[in-house]
Order: structure tokens, then sequence, then C-alpha cells
């Protein structure tokens, strides 16, 4: 279990983690659509100082927030060279052939750039503060309204729980087959691109097998059980609004009306 | 070929949240051709260390020496392969790791991945599906057509045909009938006997009593007593303290209370001879 961490969630103490899932999702994806309500350096400022205020509230490295955002690096450098090269009006600076660099394209770039990474670190609070299962109870509550029509919404939370449950318990079995290869003499590292797509049937078939036993065995326990369809059940994860949500509730409408009193009309 | 570990220590998930102990400071020395029974209740550093045996793990630090390996944290994964075709490995339920069309081709594996050729490997194979005691005729059958116990010995078959100069083995025997399971000890105790080292993982104070010429008690990923099966089940205050179980034989001698054991009797054996000796005397 050293290299994948399950969606990212690392334990911790901090007001964040005690926050309802429900409530942090919302919050979360409101965050990022009122990311596009700044329009001028103000309110850029404000939501850049709003957003890295909650990424210092998960009490959690820097690094954490790095990781979350070395991946993506290089996307987001593209997209803001794009709108550097590309973009023109107000004062140009230089121009080549179809590129060119100008006052507009200059300050989009920067809005880009920022954009993308607040959208980033937002979602990597969330994510690294709470548990798979959790955002998944809560996408499930979110999604609660397709009910009206016909959406199997309680079914696709239990699969989509399911699932989550079984990724770190198919990453141990990967690991004990890939073991019990490497001990029959089976190289995962060597060989070319043939070689080595070879060498993956023998992780895959018993990968394969594993699985649909452990699903079988599951449905068998969860019917012994007397599991029926998913109406009025109880839940294990009982979830409650706290004094945490209101906090984060008034920082969001701060946030926004800061926002729109500032920007530019 | 002997095996020594020298103040093995092996950190899981080091600098994260999640770091534990796997190993603490494991040192022994095993001489070449021992049957080697490793015993220690469940997450107390067993399979950890079985696995250092083929580098499959390397120590975080001290040094292994096995099969003319010098192990470290600096070996790097490369040329590890004449390793393995010397030290193997069966996980525990090892069936799962049976992945080709016919059993023939599953247990052949191993051999060509260690350079068999075709004929070879199939010489092998044949010989080992005999050895485990299962009949040619299932040679060309789908390994997923069997019975799991048949599986088990076709998956344990596969590693043997290598033929290891140690076997290790994580609880081989585990779910398996009590025939099946005599079958598979005696398997096992005649590999050693032909000259090669076997170390067994096992909750079975009898098997260990029985075969083992070392037995390696793990608790809390230290090894906390290597002696011989005599010494080691001859206190039985320090067993039940370390939460381990007696010979079922000599469970049978304490109750025995009028009775003197001139040896306190570890095996069936032992137990029969004992109790003649009372009896006559």
């Amino acid at each position: 279990m050293s290299k994948i961490i399950v969606g990212r969630y690392i334990p911790g103490h901090s007001l964040i983690y005690k926050m309802d899932p429900r409530s942090k999702l919302l919050v979360t994806i409101l965050f990022i659509l009122a990311i596009f309500l700044a329009n001028n350096p103000i309110t850029y400022a404000i939501v850049t100082i709003f957003c890295f205020l909650a990424v210092i509230a998960t009490g959690l490295k820097a690094k954490v927030f790095w990781d979350g955002v070395k991946p993506l690096i290089g996307l987001i450098f593209f997209t803001s060279l794009l709108q550097l090269f590309f973009m023109t009006g107000g004062h140009i600076y230089w121009h080549w052939w179809i590129f060119s660099l100008s006052s507009y394209g200059l300050v989009n770039a920067i809005y880009i750039f920022i954009r993308f990474t607040l959208i980033i670190l937002i979602s990597t609070v969330m994510t690294v503060t709470t548990m798979p299962l959790e955002i998944a109870d809560a996408m499930e509550w979110l999604l609660k309204p397709l009910k009206l029509f016909k959406v199997p919404v309680d079914k696709i939370a239990l699969v989509i729980s399911i699932a989550l449950r079984f990724v770190p318990t198919l990453f141990d079995e990967t690991l004990k087959i890939m073991n019990a290869q490497r001990s029959r003499g089976a190289d995962f590292n060597d060989g070319g691109l043939i070689q080595r797509a070879k060498a993956i049937t023998p992780i895959l078939v018993p990968l394969f097998i594993h699985s649909l036993e452990t699903a079988i065995d599951l449905s068998t326990a969860m019917e012994s059980r007397g599991y029926r369809s998913s109406e009025g059940r109880t839940r294990y994860r009982v979830l409650s609004w706290s004094k945490c949500d209101l906090i984060a509730l008034i920082y969001f409408v701060l946030l926004v009306g800061l926002l729109l009193i500032f920007r530019t009309h | 070929m002997s095996i020594k570990f020298e103040k093995v220590n092996y950190i899981y998930s080091p600098g994260t949240s999640m770091e534990k102990k796997g190993l603490d400071n494991v040192s022994f020395e095993l001489t070449e051709n021992s049957f080697v029974a490793l015993v220690g209740h469940t997450g107390s550093g067993k399979s950890t260390l079985m696995q250092h045996f083929n580098a499959l793990l390397k120590p975080s630090s001290g040094t292994i020496d096995i099969a003319g390996y010098h192990i470290t944290n600096q070996t790097g994964n490369k040329n590890l392969k004449k390793l393995r075709k010397q030290v193997s490995l069966v996980f525990q339920f090892p069936e799962a790791q049976l992945f080709e069309n016919t059993v023939l081709e599953d247990i052949e594996f191993g051999p060509k991945n260690f350079g068999a050729t075709e004929n070879e490997a199939k010489s092998k194979a044949l010989k080992w599906l005999k050895r485990v005691g299962l009949d040619e005729t299932i040679a060309n059958k789908s390994p997923f057509e069997l019975s799991g116990g048949q599986m088990r010995r076709v998956a344990i078959a596969g590693v043997m045909a290598n033929e290891p100069a140690i076997l290790c083995l994580d609880e081989p025997a585990a779910g398996l009938d009590p025939k099946s399971r005599k079958e598979m000890m005696k398997l096992f105790v005649d590999y050693q006997k032909a000259g090669h080292t076997v170390i067994l993982v096992t909750h079975n104070m009898d098997d260990a009593a029985e075969y083992a010429s070392d037995v390696l008690v793990m608790e809390h990923g230290k090894l906390i007593k290597h002696d011989v099966p005599k010494r080691i089940f001859a206190d039985r205050n320090w067993l039940e303290k370390h939460y381990l179980d007696e010979p079922t034989s000599s469970l049978f001698a304490a109750g025995l209370t009028d009775f003197n054991f001139k040896d306190h009797p570890l095996t069936i054996d032992q137990l029969v001879a004992g109790i003649k000796e009372n009896v006559r005397g």
C-alpha cells in the first residue's frame, strides 16, 4: 500500500474534517463556480485569499497540495501560453506570424493560471479531507432529486460505495498475485512492449477470477443477511449538519458577497 | 546453502502517517538442508520475513545472505531471477496464482521463466504433477475446472517444479482435508530429505514439533526465539504467554499426571513409546 493512497484521503483533525461531506461537496462545487465570478485584479485577489485560507484551515502540509497541482502543471502552463500568444487586444508588444504578445493576452494568461490553480487547490482541500465513501454518500444526497425521474440513485450509490470499498482489497490482491508470479520467475520490468504486455496476463487472469469470486461472495453474504434492494434502509454513517458547516456556509456567502461587490460590471 | 539474517529491519510506508515496523532487528542463521518452522500469531511478521527470502521485500536496514546473494537496501530489482530460481515462495492460498489454459502449461510457467526448454519444462511439470498426487489425465484440463484441493496441489507443483534449493511455504495446508494435509506434509519432508531447505510458516504445532529442525518464533516483528522444537516446547508458561499452542502429544502427556516421561513427548511416536515404558515399567 506504499504508493497508492486510495482517494488521496489524509487523516486529520482540523475543522474542515468535522464538516458534513454533503456541505463540503456542495460548498466546493459552488466555490469552483464562484471562481468564475472574478473578473478583475481585486476579485482575483479576494478569491485567491479565500482559497488559501481554506488550504491553511485543513492543517495539512503544503506538500499535499503541491502534489495535487503537480500532475496538472503542464496543462495549466499550456493553456496559459495559448492565451498569452494567441489572444489579441489592448497594447501589442510583439507580433510574429500568427503569434502575438498583447496586454490582453498577458492579463488573461495570468487569470487562467490563477483560475486553474485555485480550482485544483479547492478540490484538493475536499478530496484530502473527505473519505471516498463519504464523498459517495454526499453524491447520493446531491443526486436525490433525480429520483423524481426514476433514476435509481440508491442503487447507483451502492455500486459506487462497493466499488470504492474494494479498491484497496483489489490492490492488495494484485500485489499478492504479482509477488506470487515474481516468485515463479515472472519479470514485469524487463523486455520490450510486447513482452511486457504478455507479462500482464499472469496478473490479469487471476485478478479477474478473484474479482468475480469476491462479487459472488459479497452478494451471497448480503442476501443471507436479508438485504432487500434499498428501500427505507438505515445508514451506517449518519450524516449530520454541524456548526462547522454553518461556518463554511457563512465563509462562502461572504466570498460571493465580496466578489459581487468588487467585480467589474 | 545457509541463510543468514543480520539486524534486519523492515519498515512499511516509511515517512508517512501509516509507517509501521514490519521487522524489528531480526538476526538468525540457518544451516543448509534444515526444516524450519516459522511460527507466531497473525500479524507477527511471518509473511514479511518470508518475502525477504527471495527479495520481494528488501530490508530497510541490515543484511541478508542467502543462496550466494548479499541483500541490502541498496540491492536493485535487476538480476534477482537467479536468486528466485534458488529460493521459491508458496504464498497462502496459492491457487490464486493459476492463470494458464491448462494445468500442464501452468506448472511449466515457472521452469520456462527460469530458462528451461519446452521439453525440460514439460518433463518437470509431469514429474511434479505426479509428486503432488495428481493424475496425468488432468494435465490438459483447465486449472479452473478442478476442485479447490486439486487447484492447491497444481499451484504447489507449479512452484516445486522449479526445484529450488530453498522452498518457503506459507501455510500450504490451510483448509485442506486431513488426508491431503498429511500427503502435503510428506511431500515437503521428502523434499527436505532430498537435500533441500524447507521453511514452513505454520500455526500447526504438531507439524512444527514433528518435522522441524529449527523453530523460529515471531512476535510484533521481532524474532523472540530460535531453537530446536524440544527446547521451544519445553516451557509451557512461556508458550502460553506468547499465545502459542502446545503440540497435541505434549498436552496429552501433561494430562497423564501419574506417568513419568523421561523426555516430554512432542510427537505421537514419542508419546506412544513413553506410555509403553510407563505401562511396562
